[in-house]
């Protein structure tokens, strides 16, 4: 009979991942990887501010059609992965309405690219907590 | 806040290389197989760009 191997407790990696989300390469830190943290956090932290300098729009959760859910919705999840950064760029009152322009395009692109990389930075860290890596 | 004004290559060339930074440090185990693989990753996105912007050029006529 298959044995079932326990899940590791949440209060084991949770912290981790958490600070992680918050502060982009945090949770590498917080874990003694501060090699690994230093890249996620350059590369989060440059594709962010360049989403920004490119005056790329920030998402609302918005619903209505199937389309409109997934792109409102997901871009709102992507932009909240940045953890401090999005919050930082909302509560300083950044506003750029969606206006036409392949830079402004690109810009909103990469703000939610940037919160998709920290989402690999978390599960990299969830990765490390449990063991399941070095 | 400065404004930035990137071309179609070079915005897709700093996305190319943010991601496969973080796409090597995340999905491998040591050092030098990190460095690889993200180098890795960078040529076939490069490789993507060329390939797709000829194939727009292309089929646009």
């Amino acid at each position: 009979m298959a044995e079932n191997k326990a899940e590791p407790g949440a209060a084991r990696w949770a912290p981790a991942v958490l600070l992680a989300w918050l502060v982009p390469g945090g949770g590498h830190l917080l874990l003694k990887r501060p090699g690994r943290g230093g890249l996620i956090a350059a590369c989060v932290a440059a594709m962010f501010l360049l989403g920004l300098m490119m005056r790329g729009a920030l998402f609302s959760p918005m619903t209505g059609d199937l389309l409109t859910t997934v792109i409102y919705v997901g871009g709102f999840l992507g932009n909240l992965m940045s953890g401090i950064l999005y919050f930082l760029t909302v509560w300083l009152g950044y506003n750029q309405p969606d206006v036409a322009g392949h830079v402004h395009d690109y810009g909103t692109k990469f703000l939610v690219a940037a919160g998709l990389l920290n989402v690999l930075g978390m599960v990299d860290v969830y990765e490390i907590a449990t063991g399941q890596k070095e | 806040m400065p404004k930035v004004n990137l071309s179609h290559f070079e915005a897709s060339l700093l996305f190319a290389l943010f991601t496969s930074i973080v796409l090597g440090v995340v999905t491998k185990r040591t050092d030098p197989e990190r460095v690889r693989y993200a180098a890795y990753c960078f040529a076939w996105f490069v490789a993507a760009i060329f390939g797709l912007s000829w194939l727009m050029y292309l089929g646009h006529g």
